[in-house]
């Protein structure tokens, strides 16, 4: 699970795009098209490289009326994912 | 035949023109000349029409895409049209302040191709003295900008061995990604068959290091590899199937479902000269032949790998087989697959005193 404080970013070189053409997000990488559902979209789209772990799990709990507990792991992995695959950064 | 997909990726190779001489140089035996080009005007309108098509991702190619002097203003137009914007490089003919301008622009990736992992023996491969120097010099120019980068590197018999040093290369420079690629042979690389083919020994030797690499580079490199498949026993998917997910544009504007499609006699090629990229991507027979699985003879037909592999690439099975609609003689099953690793091996064998011939753009 990512600590509590740590900063999910947005590498330069990857960004959050509108497929107008397929009507969805994507996020676009260095020889990668990664298709997103709502989810993530919802959490890329809260990933400014400021905000942390912990305040992204506050907003995405509110937005969803979800419990934290629950979303937590799941955000977590999803990220941790991304990362493992130079996608996304955590600081 | 089941509705047509969007592409995904374009390949614009910008031009033929290279200071390299590359021996296993993909492009086709007859170079596009520099009149033949496309103008900027053309480029800037096939990327408008490219990414209302659906094209999401950019490949700048060549050729030495730096030789093309309207590069940034190319650049430039892409990213207005929308697409992610990648620069397949070698590094020469980019200046720091060329650097910065493509930062500009805004460039969103770098691909900064290998052909050796020091000076001596890059240059002898890239047939280019001083380049290898120049490519580290661009390498760290890169870096400073901050450019996401990728490695590639070409592997074959000559430089096989380097495969480590070629990761470590990567993480020194910051390198996100590294492609390593065992050398297939298209174009101008089929005169070099013999000099570059690696023993099958070798092959499996590089299958080996980057399993392990991978294991120990999760989270710091990604590291995407290509082996060899004259040695396998199934053949690769090629281009994620005919006409489904990307296309390519060779310099003079001609429209191509693969970078080596232009071997097949039979197929006739649009331009977007003549027509929208539209017209070409669902219209164009060419692109039609073998979309999808009708065109399949035996043993496809009836495999249950078809859907893996789509049968291989055509232009190996036509190579090899004589036939663009037969199995891909990679394949076990395939009739010719008897003779393709009779020549793997004959290129193996005559390997050690073979010459390279070395392509320039002349
Ligand atoms: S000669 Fe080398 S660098 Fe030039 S186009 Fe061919 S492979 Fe690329
Ligand atoms: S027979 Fe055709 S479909 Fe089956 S594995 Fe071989 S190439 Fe692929």
């Amino acid at each position: 699970m990512i600590a509590q404080g740590a900063i999910p970013v947005i590498p330069r070189g990857v960004r959050l795009h509108r497929d107008a053409v397929r009507d969805r997000w994507v996020l676009l990488a260095p020889e990668k098209t990664i298709a997103l559902d709502e989810i993530g979209h919802a959490i890329l789209s809260r990933i400014d490289g400021r905000t942390d772990f912990t305040t992204l799990i506050d907003r995405l709990a509110a937005d969803y009326a979800a419990p934290r507990e629950q979303i937590a792991p799941d955000v977590s992995g999803f990220i941790e994912a991304l990362a493992e695959r130079r996608i996304l950064e955590v600081a | 035949m089941s509705r047509i997909p969007p592409p995904m990726a374009m390949l614009a190779e910008l031009t033929h023109r290279c200071p390299l001489a590359c021996p296993y140089c993909s492009n086709p035996l007859e170079l596009e000349a520099q009149e033949r080009e496309l103008s900027t005007e053309d480029w800037t309108r096939v990327f408008a029409e490219a990414a209302e098509l659906g094209v999401l991702q950019l490949h700048l190619s060549g050729g030495e895409p730096a030789t093309r002097r309207d590069l940034t203003d190319l650049v430039r137009a892409a990213r207005e049209a929308g697409l992610y914007t990648n620069l397949i490089t070698s590094g020469i003919g980019l200046t720091r302040r060329r650097l910065e301008e493509l930062d500009t622009a805004g460039l969103d990736h770098v691909q900064l191709s290998l052909q050796g992992m020091d000076a001596e023996l890059a240059d002898r491969i890239g047939g280019y003295k001083g380049g290898f120097a120049r490519k580290m010099q661009v390498a760290g120019w890169i870096g400073e900008i901050g450019f996401p980068l990728t490695l590639n590197a070409v592997l074959h018999r000559q430089n096989l061995h380097q495969l480590p040093r070629a990761l470590e290369m990567a993480q020194e420079m910051g390198a996100r990604r590294i492609e390593v690629a065992i050398v297939q042979f298209y174009g101008w690389a089929m005169k070099n068959r013999a000099a570059l083919m690696p023993t099958r020994e070798q092959a499996r030797e590089a299958e080996a290091l980057v399993a392990e690499a991978r294991e120990s580079l999760k989270g710091k490199l990604v590291i995407d590899f290509v082996p060899a498949d004259y040695h396998g026993d199934y053949p690769k998917r090629c281009m994620n199937g005919w006409g489904s997910v990307g296309l390519n544009i060779a310099p003079d504007g001609l429209v191509l479902p693969c970078h080596a499609a232009r071997t097949i006699p039979h197929l006739e090629f649009w331009t977007v000269r003549d027509r929208s990229l539209r017209e070409i991507w669902y219209d164009n027979p060419a692109f039609n032949a073998y979309r999808g699985d009708d065109w399949m003879k035996e043993p496809c037909r009836s495999c249950e790998r078809k859907a893996i592999d789509l049968g291989g690439c055509r232009c190996q099975a036509l190579a090899i087989a004589g036939d663009p609609a037969a199995a891909d003689p990679v394949c076990v099953k395939s009739p010719a697959h008897a003779k393709m690793r009779a020549m793997a091996e004959a290129f193996n064998a005559e390997g050690e005193s073979a010459e390279l011939t070395y392509r320039h753009y002349a």
